[in-house]
């Protein structure tokens, strides 16, 4: 077992309402899970409360049985916008979690090529990130969140800033190195098509909470039009719009 | 090279212009002082006076001394005034208490024109060198406080929650994120308080009797010499201006050339 949360609350001091309503959740090792739901259901919210970025008002969270109190490298964080530094050309970004826990230089600069070569970004490594499209900005997200071989990898609808054709192309080549690499994944996206297409598990949620959890069992790699994929999306996409959020 | 051709006629149409003006000067000077006489020749400067005077401070050395004086006084007052003020921004912006109670007491307090430091200083320093340092300091500390707070203030949260699941501990934020993230926009504030510094070294000259360009205006006012009067407020706007493009300008250009913006 990697990932427990018991009853997790979250209540907000402005508005008073429980944004989770005791979630619970069990991620195992290895394990692809993807979070849906519409906007304002709390999926951001969980996300946050898993990094350590905010902390649940009940409940507990435990990573291989240690309470989660902060936020830390075991739990690498992608967000929506890349989040890359801008004084830092691509290396040196894909370098800078490497560089905060003492990795040796030659190390540091190994690494980040092995997972920029993965994102296929190799030949752009001395590239400023203003030089790059919003696609290849979320690739090196990507290189930089793999570099610290963390215990989960929290995914905050990475996709979605970016136009269909691109955030397509993407998610087939983070099958392709979740196949490779097997890490635990949690990922929250509002698109059913985007979970049913990389995860092992789907979890719905509304504001009543996780409403539904689906085993996804089909083979990897995966196609859209393939006749089996097309009911597990109607089947998620009529769970989550039955449960309108306010 | 276009853009360097384009940035030569730039240049020589500024000049041109320039020098318009100064005809322009001379020949009123001309019609009003000497042909009208409706002007008195010791309330009027010219620019063939204006040479004369940067002639003869050349030629005794006392103008060099007085430049020199000045911008020593006027860096060293800038260097205090920015760590002083970089420090309390940097407080300000930490603890809460002082960002709510503090920060509208700086802004008021950075208002106030620094001439009005200057009683203060003669009381504590005496018309001394410190003196005129003290005025500097109040005159661009607050300013550069209020800027440093900003500066940290604005940094992007995102850029400090990746690096915290990153497993950043809160000096590893300060010294790889929140430093040079804040840097285009400190650079700046760095700017603007050498502006504020540079003139309240003027206030602060003019004030008391330490060899400087202030102390060389009020000479020229003494001696009822308006042409060297007008020289050392032109050699104030100059080294105003120099030191804006030679060292800010150039600052501003490395930091932002690498970040695209």
């Amino acid at each position: 077992m990697s990932l427990v949360l018991r009853n997790v609350s979250k209540v907000f001091e402005d508005s008073k309402e429980d944004v989770l309503n005791e979630i619970n959740l069990e991620i195992d090792k290895g394990e692809f899970v993807c979070v849906v739901g519409q906007s304002g259901c709390g999926k951001s919210t969980l996300l946050n409360l898993i990094a350590g970025l905010e902390k649940p008002t009940e409940g507990e969270i435990l990573l291989n049985s240690h309470p989660v109190t902060g936020p830390g490298a075991d739990r690498i964080v992608m967000f929506q916008e890349h989040a890359l530094f801008p004084w830092m050309n691509v290396i040196q970004n894909v370098e800078f979690g490497m560089k905060l826990a003492g990795f040796p230089q030659n190390e540091q600069e190994e690494r980040a090529l092995t997972y920029l070569r993965m994102v296929g970004l190799e030949e752009y490594k001395n590239y400023a990130i203003h030089q790059l499209s919003g696609g290849m900005r979320q690739r090196v997200a990507l290189a930089r969140a793999l570099t610290l071989d963390s215990e989960i990898l929290l995914m905050d609808e990475p996709f979605s800033a970016l136009d269909k054709q691109t955030s397509n192309r993407l998610r087939e080549e983070l099958q392709e190195i979740w196949m490779k690499t097997k890490r635990t994944v949690l990922f929250i996206t509002h698109s059913v098509e985007e979970a049913v297409y990389l995860a092992d598990r789907v979890v719905v949620m509304s504001p009543a909470g996780i409403t539904d959890i689906v085993s996804v069992e089909l083979e990897r790699p995966r196609y859209v039009y393939d006749e089996k994929f097309v009911e597990y999306r109607h089947k998620i996409l009529e769970k989550v719009e039955g449960k309108v959020c306010p | 090279m276009k853009t360097k051709g384009v940035f030569r006629t730039k240049f020589m149409s500024e000049l041109i212009f320039l020098g318009g003006v100064l005809l322009l000067w001379q020949v009123l000077y001309v019609i009003g002082v000497d042909i009208l006489s409706i002007w008195k020749p010791y309330a009027m400067p010219s620019p063939s006076g204006v040479v004369k005077s940067l002639y003869l401070l050349l030629a005794d050395a006392s103008l060099i001394k007085a430049v020199g004086y000045s911008i020593l006084r006027g860096v060293s007052g800038y260097v205090i005034s920015v760590v002083l003020g970089c420090f309390l921004g940097f407080l300000m912006n930490h603890f809460d208490y002082l960002h709510r109670n503090l920060r509208p007491l700086v802004m008021g307090v950075q208002t106030l024109p620094s001439v009005c430091w200057v009683p203060f200083s003669i009381l504590w320093f005496g018309l001394t060198q410190q003196a005129i340092i003290f005025v500097v300091v109040m005159g661009s500390a607050f300013s550069m406080a209020i800027a440093a707070d900003n500066a940290i203030h604005n940094v992007p949260k995102i850029y400090k929650k990746a690096a915290l699941t990153m497993g950043a501990n809160s000096r590893q934020i300060y010294r790889e994120v929140i430093l040079p993230a804040s840097l285009p926009e400190l650079v700046s504030g760095l700017k603007q308080g050498w502006s504020f510094a540079w003139r309240a070294l003027m206030s602060g000259e003019v004030m008391t009797t330490c060899i400087g360009l202030g102390q060389t205006l009020i000479e020229g006012r003494n001696l009822a010499d308006i042409n060297q009067v007008m020289l050392v407020m032109i050699v104030i706007v100059l080294i105003g201006i120099l030191i804006d493009q030679i060292v800010f300008r150039k600052l501003e250009k490395h930091i932002y050339q690498k970040r695209g913006l």
